[in-house]
C-alpha cells in the first residue's frame, strides 16, 4: 500500500470523502452555498467571512490558565511549529489561517502527566468586526492532558485549533461555545492522533447565533484511539453545525463518534455530518458513529447525515446510526403513570438523554457547569405543546351507533 | 373506604392508520379497599385496554362510560394526576428509558406522588428495604430504568415501585406472564404485602390461573369479547382451569350471532 502522504497528495481523491486541503485561499473559491459542503450554513449570516472583501477588525483574546508542567506561549504567525497537523479544509478555514497574526501555543512535554485542566480562555468582546485565531496544541510522547476551550462572549469568529498527539500519549479536549446570541464562530479542530495514541474530543454547543465546528482525525501510527463527543442545545434561531471527519489512514486503529443535540423553538437549526472513511491501508479499524436529535417543539429542525466509506475489507466493525424524533411517548406515558408531571417527565428523559455523554468528561467542575447549562436550557422550554402523552378530554363523542 | 367504579365503559382502540376498532363494550366493575379482583380472560379479549385506559394511555379513546376513583371522575385527570389520585398501574412490558436510574426515577416519582421530596437517608433505607423484600440487587438502584432488565426484573420493579408509591388501586396487567416460579412467587408476596394493607385494592389482569395459588383473589371476573360476561369467587378460577375459556366464547358468539 502506498504511504501515507502518498495517499493524501494524489491527485486523485482516493473517495468524495476525501476533503480538499490546501493553505493557499485561491484554491477555495467563494461558496454560493449550492456546495456540499456549505449547503447547510446560512452563508448570509456568516458577516462575509465566507467572502472575499476586506472585513473590519473584531476583537477577540485568549487567556490561557495552564495546569501545572504545561507551557503556553503566544507565537506569531509563520512559525514553524504551526501546519505541523494542520491544513486548511475550506475557504473560511484558509482564510483564518491566512489572516491570524499571533496563535496560542500549548505544550506538554513528554512524558508528562498532567493533572487538572489547561484551560484556554477565548472570549469575544466585538462582534461588529471579524476576528481570527489559531491554536496549536502538542501533547509529547507517553504525556497525558487535558485542554478545555471556553469561548464566550459576542464575536465574528474564525480559527483553526490543530492537536498533535504524540505516540502513547493522551489528550482529553472539551470545547464549549457558550457564546452571546449575536456571535458567529467557524472553527476548524483537526488532530493527528499518534501510535497507540488516545484523544478524546467533546464538543459542547450551547450558545452563538450561527456555530460551524469541524473536528476531524487522522492517525500517523498504527492503535489510536479516538473519541469523538457532542452535545448541543438549539434554540430559537440558532444554527449548531458539526461537521466531523475521521480518516482512518492507518491499520489498527480505533473511533466513536456520538454527538446528542436538542432543539426547541422556532427556526432551531443543528446539522451533523458525520464522515468517516476507511482506507485502503487501514486495515483492522473499528469504528461506529451515532448522531440523536431530539425535537422538542415544532418548527425546529436537524439534518443529520452519517457518511461511512470502506475501501478495506478487513475491517473489525464500522457502523453508523443517525435518529432524529420527538421524545417518545412511552418514555412520557411510563413515568407519569407514575405520577411525574409531563414537564418533569421531559425534563427527565431529556437530562438522561445527554447525562450519558457527560457523565464520559474527564473534568468534573466542566461536568457540573454543562449540567447546569442543560438544566438552563430546560427550564427555557415553553409550556410544553404537542404530546399525545397529556391530559386529554374526559372523552370524546360516543362512537357512531354505540352497542346495544 | 375506596372505591374504583367503572360503569358501561366502551373504549377504541386508534391504530397507526388512524382507524379506531371498538375493544371494550360496556365493562362494569367496581372494585372496593380490601379486595382482590382477579380478571381472567383469553387473548385478544380486551384485558389490558381495560387496564391501559383507566391509566390514561393516550392510544385508547373512552367514546362511553365513566371511570370514577371515590367519586372523582378519573377519564378526566390527565395521565399523572391519576397515579397521584392513587391508581396504579403495573404494566406487562415496562420500557427502558436510557439515562434514567432507577433511584432517580423512583425518588422523582415518590417526591409527585407524595407531595414533597423525602428525605434523601429516608428514603434510599425505604428504597433499599423495599428492593430486598423483593430480592432485587441494591446495584439495580444506579442502573437505568429498565434498560437491560430481564423479564422477571422488570416485573419486580414494577412491584418495587407499586409499594413505595402506595396507590389506593393497583392494577395489574399480566404481571404473571413470563415468571419463572421463583419470581412468580416475590411478585406475589409483594401484591400480597399490598393488598393486606388497609386502604388498598387490587385488580390483577391475568391469562392463566398459576397466580391465584399465590395472590387469592375475592372475586372472579372472566373476560370475553371486550366485557365481563361472568362472575364468581375463587371456585371460578377453579373451573377456569379445567375446563378453559371454550363455553364462555362461544356463548359469546352465540349472543353476537
Amino acid at each position: 500500500m502506498a504511504g501515507l502522504q502518498g495517499a493524501v497528495e494524489s491527485a486523485a481523491p482516493v473517495s468524495r470523502l476525501h476533503e480538499h486541503h490546501s493553505a493557499d485561499l485561491a484554491d477555495f473559491p467563494v461558496p454560493t452555498g449550492r456546495e456540499e459542503e456549505w449547503r447547510f450554513t446560512p452563508l448570509r449570516r456568516l458577516r462575509g467571512l465566507h467572502g472575499d472583501q476586506p472585513l473590519e477588525a473584531g476583537k477577540v483574546t485568549v487567556e490561557a490558565d495552564t495546569a501545572p508542567g504545561v507551557s503556553a506561549e503566544r507565537l506569531a504567525r509563520g512559525d514553524t511549529r504551526y501546519g505541523t497537523a494542520f491544513m486548511p479544509a475550506d475557504r473560511v478555514s484558509a482564510r483564518a489561517y491566512a489572516s491570524f497574526d499571533e496563535g496560542t501555543v500549548i505544550t506538554v512535554p513528554p512524558d508528562t502527566d498532567v493533572s487538572g485542566p489547561t484551560v484556554l480562555s477565548v472570549r469575544g468582546e466585538d462582534a461588529g468586526g471579524a476576528a481570527f485565531g489559531h491554536t496549536l496544541i502538542e501533547v509529547g510522547r507517553h504525556a497525558r492532558a487535558v485542554v478545555v476551550l471556553d469561548h464566550a462572549g459576542s464575536a465574528t469568529y474564525a480559527d483553526n485549533v490543530e492537536f498533535v498527539v504524540g505516540d502513547g500519549a493522551s489528550l482529553s479536549v472539551v470545547s464549549v461555545q457558550d457564546w452571546a446570541a449575536d456571535a458567529v464562530h467557524l472553527s476548524q479542530h483537526q488532530a493527528r492522533v499518534g501510535r497507540d495514541a488516545t484523544f478524546q474530543h467533546t464538543v459542547v454547543s450551547l450558545g452563538g447565533g450561527v456555530v460551524r465546528l469541524a473536528p476531524s482525525v487522522s492517525y500517523s501510527g498504527p492503535g489510536g484511539a479516538a473519541e469523538l463527543l457532542g452535545l448541543y442545545f438549539a434554540d430559537p434561531g440558532q444554527h449548531l453545525e458539526h461537521r466531523l471527519f475521521v480518516d482512518h489512514n492507518q491499520p489498527h486503529c480505533r473511533s466513536r463518534v456520538d454527538y446528542k443535540g436538542a432543539l426547541q423553538g422556532d427556526s432551531a437549526h443543528s446539522v451533523w455530518i458525520g464522515d468517516v472513511l476507511i482506507r485502503p491501508e487501514a486495515v483492522a479499524t473499528d469504528t461506529y458513529e451515532r448522531n440523536r436529535n431530539l425535537l422538542l417543539t415544532e418548527g425546529a429542525r436537524a439534518d443529520s447525515v452519517p457518511n461511512l466509506e470502506i475501501l478495506t475489507g478487513e475491517v473489525v466493525g464500522a457502523g453508523h446510526a443517525s435518529t432524529s424524533g420527538r421524545l417518545e411517548d412511552q418514555h412520557l406515558f411510563y413515568l407519569m403513570a407514575r405520577g411525574i408531571p409531563l414537564d418533569e417527565a421531559r425534563r427527565l428523559v431529556i437530562r438522561g438523554f445527554f447525562g450519558q455523554l457527560i457523565a464520559k468528561i474527564e473534568v468534573p467542575e466542566l461536568r457540573e457547569r454543562i449540567t447546569t447549562a442543560i438544566e438552563n436550557e430546560l427550564a427555557r422550554l415553553p409550556g410544553l405543546q404537542g404530546s399525545p402523552a397529556q391530559s386529554r378530554p374526559a372523552q370524546s363523542p360516543p362512537a357512531q351507533g354505540s352497542p346495544a | 373506604m375506596a372505591t374504583l367504579e367503572i360503569r358501561d365503559l366502551y373504549v377504541s382502540v386508534v391504530d397507526a392508520a388512524d382507524q379506531s376498532r371498538e375493544i371494550l363494550r360496556g365493562v362494569d366493575l367496581t372494585v372496593k379497599d380490601g379486595e382482590i379482583h382477579a380478571i381472567m380472560g383469553p387473548n385478544g379479549s380486551g384485558k389490558s385496554t381495560l387496564a391501559y385506559a383507566i391509566a390514561g394511555h393516550p392510544k385508547y379513546r373512552v367514546t362511553q362510560g365513566s371511570v370514577t376513583l371515590d367519586g372523582e371522575d378519573v377519564l378526566s385527570m390527565s395521565v399523572d394526576a391519576r397515579a397521584r389520585a392513587g391508581l396504579f398501574l403495573a404494566m406487562q412490558y415496562p420500557v427502558e428509558v436510557p439515562g434514567v436510574t432507577v433511584s432517580n426515577f423512583l425518588r422523582t416519582a415518590v417526591t409527585a406522588v407524595r407531595g414533597e421530596a423525602p428525605k434523601l437517608r429516608v428514603f434510599l433505607k425505604e428504597m433499599r428495604e423495599a428492593m430486598a423484600a423483593l430480592s432485587i440487587e441494591p446495584q439495580f438502584a444506579e442502573r437505568n430504568l429498565n434498560e437491560g432488565f430481564s423479564g422477571g426484573e422488570k416485573k419486580r420493579h414494577e412491584i418495587l415501585q407499586l409499594e413505595l408509591l402506595n396507590p389506593k388501586f393497583a392494577i395489574l396487567d399480566e404481571t404473571d406472564s413470563g415468571l419463572d416460579i421463583d419470581a412468580l412467587r416475590v411478585v406475589s408476596e409483594g401484591v400480597n404485602r399490598f393488598g393486606a394493607q388497609p386502604g388498598h385494592g387490587v385488580l390483577l389482569i391475568t391469562h392463566y390461573t398459576r397466580i391465584l395459588r399465590y395472590v387469592k383473589p375475592d372475586f372472579v371476573h372472566v373476560f370475553v369479547g371486550g366485557r365481563i360476561v361472568d362472575e364468581g369467587g375463587p371456585e371460578l378460577a377453579e373451573t377456569l382451569e379445567a375446563e378453559g375459556y371454550e363455553k364462555w366464547i362461544k356463548a359469546a358468539a352465540g349472543a353476537a350471532a
